[in-house]
């Protein structure tokens, strides 16, 4: 039975990544990559991964593919070229590539010295894989890439909000910089209608400036 | 099935997306591809992680997750900045940084 299922999940996956690369609205590439990530979560299954596959499917098939659609909305789903043109000289060089990379790959796993290799892997043990079994390993063993892992999460959020916010002058094709406020400026009055506490409390209408 | 298996699925999965990288023009699909990289890299892990019985190898899966996450998101930052900007969205015309 798992081998039905190893051989279902692993050509539907291989299958999904090839529509990644082919299909050519990005909206369908990332329809493909959900399909993609949902069969790769049958394989963490089939692998005793319970933890990782329920992430992968919350957090990447759920989260991240959300966010993808929006920015494929937003954009605009415009249809681009497989290549530039045909018998563009990048597509043959990736082509060689690929075939040039995954034979390295399979020497490499075929040809390895680890015996387990070729095993179904050391006895299935209870709890293993399991939330709890992570959660031990991530707040005792592993507990420093935890919280360095938080902070990298919240520097991409605000780097990405910085990267991503509105600027002025963009109507027009011409980035502006920043605002400078001065510190004279900050210790100031305010110029009116910008939303200072005052004039939020009613002690100073913006009628009065 | 043996852990040899996912290993040469995941090295496939690793090439695909390495030839998307080189061959997609769009800045969205290549952040795809970089995911199925990503992706094909945990489904290996995983794998050894079964091989040994350990669980330390999930971990590091979760990790990587992590570092995906945070990389799509600053990615899609880049590429609405660049659309802000009226600027096309293909990797082949930004290339100012080109030497």
């Amino acid at each position: 039975m798992s081998v039905l299922i190893f051989f279902i999940a692993a050509i539907g996956t291989l299958g999904a990544a090839i529509g990644v690369i082919a299909l050519q609205k990005p909206f369908y590439s990332v329809l493909a990559l959900a399909a993609h990530l949902v069969l790769l979560a049958a394989l963490f299954l089939l692998l005793r991964a319970e933890w990782v596959a329920f992430a992968q499917v919350v957090v990447y098939a759920g989260a991240v593919m959300v966010l993808y659609i929006f920015v494929v909305q937003y954009v605009g789903d415009e249809a681009s070229p497989l290549g530039q043109a045909p018998g563009r000289p990048v597509t043959f060089a990736a082509f060689a590539c690929g075939i040039a990379l995954v034979s390295e790959l399979f020497v490499a796993v075929l040809g390895t010295g680890l015996k387990a290799v070729a095993t179904d892997g050391a006895p299935y043990t209870p709890g293993f894989g399991t939330p709890g079994q992570i959660g031990t390993l991530l707040l005792t063993r592993f507990l420093a890439p935890f919280e360095i892992a938080s902070y990298l999460l919240l520097v991409a959020a605000v780097g990405a909000v910085l990267l991503a916010r509105r600027r002025r002058g963009l109507a027009d094709g011409i980035e502006d910089d920043a605002p400078r406020i001065s510190v004279a400026e900050l210790l100031g009055p305010r110029p009116a209608g910008t939303g200072t506490m005052h004039e939020a409390g009613g002690s100073v209408s913006v009628a009065d400036r | 099935m043996s852990i040899a298996w996912y290993l040469a699925v995941s090295a496939l999965l690793f090439v695909i997306g390495a030839g998307g990288v080189l061959i997609r023009r769009n800045p969205l699909v290549i952040l795809l591809c970089l995911e199925m990289m990503l992706n094909a890299a945990n489904l290996a892990l995983v794998g050894f992680s079964r091989m040994w019985g350990n669980g330390d190898g999930q971990i590091f899966a979760l990790i990587v997750m992590v570092v995906a996450a945070c990389e799509v998101t600053v990615g899609l930052g880049l590429v609405v900045a660049i659309h802000r900007r009226r600027l096309p969205i293909d990797v082949d015309e930004m290339r100012e940084l080109q030497g």
